[in-house]
C-alpha cells in the first residue's frame, strides 16, 4: 500500500506551496515532494511591453524583495541601452540592495524562524509564532521589528516608497541622496548593529540544540553557486558567478553570469509549476545547486567588511570550508545582515554616492539584455530580448527559490526519512518537513505573506486516493 | 458683442455671446470636469464629462459645445449628473486597459484624478481587456492604444496648432483606433514633424516620451498657451 501525507498549505513561507509526502507499504517515506501550485505567467506579461516599462512592472513580482527584481530588471535595460552607469547610480543601487537583503533577512529571521527556534520546534503551535516570541522576549522582537524597518526606510528614502520603487531605469537612477538623508540613515546604524549582534548571540547559543536537526534537516552534498568580486569577496550587485562542491572543490570560477544559459539548464516536472534548474556539465539531477545566504558563504574567499568576516571565520571553523547543513541558511542569513550593516556605513562614506549625474541617456543599442544581481534569496537572473521598436519580445526570468527548488526537494525528503514513522501525523514532525523548506526562505509568488501561523492542512491518503487521516490547525 | 447673464449653480455670471457654458464657468471658477477639452484648440464634446442641466430642458447638454444664452438656468453638479460622470469613467476603464500602477503616467494622470475626484473606487462593469498595440516606432515617442481614451486632443493640436495633421481616428465604437497618416507606424509617418504637442496634450499615459518608466511621465502644456497668446494677441511671452 502506498500512503501519502500532505503538508498544505505549508506556513510562514512566502507564498503557497504544499508537500507531499509517499510512503511504501510499511509505512516509511517512499518519496516526498515540494510542490508549487502557483503559476503568475509573469513573463508572458511582459510581451509588447517597452522595455524601459520593465523595473517599475518587475518591482510587481514581490512585495518582499522587488529591489532584487527592480535591479535585475534595470541591468538588463542598461545593457539594452548599451550604457555604463555614473558612478553615483551604482553606489545607490548597491545602497539599496543591502537595505533589502538586510530587511529581507530580518523579516526570515526574526518574524518567520525566530519562533521554531527560540520556543523549539516541538513547542505548542498556538504560542509558536511572532507573538508567542514577544510574549516572552519582547524587547528581542521590537528590535527584530526595527532591523527590517530600518531596510525598509532606506529603501524609502532612496526609492520614495517602501514598498515597490521605480527610483532605478535604464541608464542609472532618478535622484541624488542628499546629505539630510545620509545623516538620517547613519543614524540608525549603532542600533542595526547592535540588534544583528544579539541575534548571532542568541543563534549561537540555540545552535547545540539544534544539533540533530542540522544534521538531518537538509544536509547533503551539493554544488553552491553566488557572485564574487575580482577579489573572490562576496558581492551582491555584480561580479561573477563561481561554483564549488560539497567538498569545497572550485568547480567552476569567473563564470560571466550573462551567459548563463550556457552551464545552467531547467528540467520540468508534471507535478509542479516551478522548474528545476541544474549545472549543465553535470546534467539532471546531479547538477543540483545551492544558491542564497548559505551558498555565497560556501564560495566566496572572504566577505570583505571586518566583523562579518570573523563570523564566517567561526562559521568554517567546525567544518572545513563548505557547510552542507541546510538549516546554517539561518546563520548565514545572519552573517549577512552583519555584513550589509557594515557595507551601508561603508557607503555612506563614499563621496561617490553623492555625485550629481545619476543617469545617462542613450536609445537602444542592443536588442538583447541580460541583469543579473545577488537577490536576499539566491543569484536573479532577468533575460530580455526587444524588438528595433524596444517592445519586449521574450523575457526569461531565472529567480532564486527556483534554483534552489531541487535543494528543497531533496532536504523535505530527508527530512521525511528521519521525522516520518508508520505514518503518523505527528505534530514536531510536520513543523520540521516545513523548518527543512523554511531554511530556504522560499518565495513562491511573493504577494501573501504570512506572518505567524496560516491554517495548516495534513491528509492522509492510500494509494485509491482514500483519505486515511487528517490534521488540521489554525 | 452682446452680454448674457445667466446662472450657474445658483450664481448669477456674464459671458459674451459665442462663449461657451464650460468656459464661463470655469472662468468664474466653477470647475466642470473634462477630459476631451484642452484650452487652445477647438471642442469637439467627445468625453461627455462636461455634461449639465439646464432649466427648460430635458435632456443633458455638454458645456463645451453649449453657448450661453441670456437667462440661462445652469446646473453643473446634481446628484444626476454625478452618476453619469462616475458611470462615464467607469466605461473608459472599463474598455481598455488601464493597469495605473504600472503604468508611465502614473500619479500625473487626469484621468486617473478625475476618478479619484468623482470617487470612483471600483468599476461596476466587465473589463473588456482588448489586446490592443503599443506602437514605439517613433524614434522619441511612443503609443500604447491601451491608455487611449479616444479624446481626440492629440488629434487636435496636431491639425490646428502644429499643422501638420498626422493624427486620426480610423473605426467606430469600441473598434475606434487612433492612427498616424493612414495607418502607418508612426515612426514612418511622412506628415509627423515630431515636434511632440500631441505628446504633451495627451491626458493620459497612452502618448508617452520613449525611455520613461513608471510614473515617470510628466506633460507640459505651457507651450499651448504660448502659442495661442502670440498667435491671437501678437505676444510673444511665457
Ligand atoms: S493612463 Fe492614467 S488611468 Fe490609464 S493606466 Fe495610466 S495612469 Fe492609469
Ligand atoms: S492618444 Fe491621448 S490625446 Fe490622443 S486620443 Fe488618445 S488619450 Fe486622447
Amino acid at each position: 500500500m502506498t500512503d501519502r501525507i500532505l503538508i498544505n498549505p505549508v506556513t510562514r513561507i512566502e507564498g503557497h506551496a504544499k508537500v507531499s509526502i509517499h510512503l511504501d507499504g510499511a509505512g516509511g517515506v517512499r518519496t516526498a515532494q515540494f510542490h508549487v501550485a502557483e503559476f503568475r505567467g509573469f513573463e508572458k506579461l511582459c510581451e509588447g511591453r517597452p522595455f524601459a516599462e520593465m523595473p517599475g512592472l518587475m518591482s510587481r513580482i514581490c512585495g518582499i524583495c522587488p529591489v532584487s527584481h527592480v535591479l535585475a530588471s534595470a541591468k538588463a535595460g542598461d545593457a539594452i541601452l548599451g550604457v555604463r552607469i555614473p558612478v553615483a547610480a551604482e553606489r545607490q543601487r548597491r545602497l539599496m540592495n543591502y537595505a533589502q537583503a538586510l530587511q529581507s533577512h530580518a523579516l526570515s529571521y526574526f518574524h518567520l524562524s525566530a519562533p521554531d527556534l527560540l520556543l523549539g520546534m516541538d513547542a505548542d503551535p498556538a504560542r509558536r509564532h511572532l507573538f508567542g516570541l514577544a510574549e516572552l522576549d519582547a524587547d528581542f522582537v521590537r528590535r527584530g521589528i526595527r532591523l527590517r524597518q530600518f531596510g525598509q526606510r532606506v529603501i524609502e528614502i532612496l526609492g520614495g516608497k517602501r514598498i515597490h520603487p521605480t527610483w532605478t531605469v535604464p541608464g542609472g537612477v532618478l535622484k541624488v541622496v542628499t546629505t539630510a538623508e545620509r545623516d538620517e540613515i547613519a543614524g540608525w546604524l549603532p542600533e542595526a548593529h547592535a540588534t544583528v549582534r544579539l541575534a548571532l548571540d542568541r543563534f549561537r547559543a540555540i545552535l547545540d540544540g539544534f544539533r540533530d536537526e542540522a544534521a538531518h534537516i537538509g544536509n547533503f552534498s551539493s554544488l553552491h553557486m553566488g557572485l564574487v568580486n575580482e577579489a573572490g569577496e562576496l558581492d551582491l550587485y555584480d561580479g561573477r558567478l563561481r561554483i564549488v562542491d560539497g567538498e569545497g572543490n572550485v568547480v567552476a570560477d569567473g563564470l560571466d553570469p550573462r551567459r548563463y544559459h550556457t552551464f545552467l539548464a531547467e528540467a520540468t516536472e508534471p507535478w509542479s509549476y516551478m522548474k528545476f534548474p541544474y549545472y549543465k556539465p553535470m546534467g539532471y539531477p546531479a547538477g543540483m545547486f545551492r544558491v542564497g545566504p548559505l551558498a555565497r558563504l560556501n564560495v566566496v574567499k572572504a566577505m570583505g567588511t571586518p566583523l562579518a568576516d570573523r563570523e564566517l571565520r567561526e562559521f568554517r571553523q567546525r567544518r572545513g570550508v563548505v557547510r552542507n547543513e541546510s538549516f546554517l541558511y539561518h546563520q548565514a542569513r545572519l552573517v549577512e545582515m552583519l555584513h550589509c550593516v557594515e557595507r551601508i556605513e561603508e557607503l555612506l562614506g563614499e563621496p561617490e554616492l553623492y555625485s550629481g549625474q545619476v543617469r545617462v541617456n542613450a536609445g537602444q543599442n542592443a536588442r538583447e539584455g541580460i541583469g543579473y544581481s545577488e537577490a536576499p534569496r539566491g543569484t536573479l537572473f532577468h533575460h530580455y530580448e526587444v524588438d528595433d521598436d524596444g517592445l519586449i519580445v521574450r523575457a526569461n526570468l531565472l529567480i532564486a527559490t527556483a534554483q534552489n527548488n531541487l535543494a528543497i526537494n531533496r532536504a523535505v525528503e530527508q527530512t521525511a526519512r528521519r521525522y516520518v514513522d508508520n505514518g503518523r501525523l505527528r505534530e514536531g514532525m510536520l513543523n520540521r518537513v516545513e523548518a527543512a523548506v523554511r531554511c530556504y526562505d522560499p518565495c513562491l509568488s511573493c504577494s501573501t505573506h504570512a506572518l505567524g501561523q496560516m491554517p495548516f492542512v495534513v491528509e492522509l491518503f492510500d494509494d485509491q486516493g482514500n483519505l486515511l487521516d487528517r490534521a488540521q490547525r489554525r | 458683442m452682446s452680454v448674457n447673464t445667466l446662472s450657474i449653480d445658483g450664481k448669477m455670471v456674464t459671458g459674451t455671446t459665442g462663449e461657451t457654458v464650460f468656459d464661463v464657468a470655469w472662468n468664474n471658477g466653477v470647475r466642470i470636469p473634462r477630459l476631451c477639452h484642452v484650452g487652445g484648440v477647438s471642442d469637439v464634446g467627445a468625453c461627455r464629462l462636461c455634461l449639465v442641466e439646464v432649466e427648460g430642458q430635458s435632456r443633458l447638454v455638454a458645456s463645451c459645445r453649449t453657448a450661453v444664452q441670456e437667462g440661462m438656468v445652469v446646473r453643473t453638479d446634481t446628484p444626476r449628473l454625478q452618476a453619469h460622470r462616475r458611470l462615464i469613467v467607469e466605461l473608459l476603464f472599463a474598455e481598455r486597459n488601464h493597469v495605473c500602477a504600472v503604468c508611465v503616467q502614473n500619479g500625473n494622470c487626469e484621468l486617473q484624478d478625475l476618478a479619484a475626484s468623482l470617487g470612483v473606487d471600483h468599476v461596476r462593469l466587465r473589463y473588456r481587456y482588448p489586446k490592443l498595440p503599443v506602437d514605439t516606432s517613433h524614434e522619441r515617442f511612443g503609443i500604447d492604444h491601451n491608455r487611449c481614451v479616444l479624446c481626440t486632443r492629440c488629434i487636435r493640436v496636431c491639425d490646428e496648432v502644429e499643422g501638420a495633421h498626422t493624427w486620426d481616428l480610423r473605426g467606430r465604437g469600441t473598434h475606434a483606433l487612433l492612427i498616424a497618416d493612414f495607418g502607418d507606424p508612426w515612426g514612418q509617418s511622412e506628415s509627423c514633424t515630431s515636434c511632440g504637442k500631441c505628446v504633451q496634450v495627451c491626458p493620459t499615459g497612452a502618448l508617452f516620451t520613449k525611455g520613461k518608466s513608471v510614473a515617470e511621465m510628466q506633460k507640459d502644456r505651457r507651450f499651448l498657451k504660448y502659442i495661442v497668446t502670440a498667435r491671437e494677441k501678437h505676444e510673444w511671452i511665457r
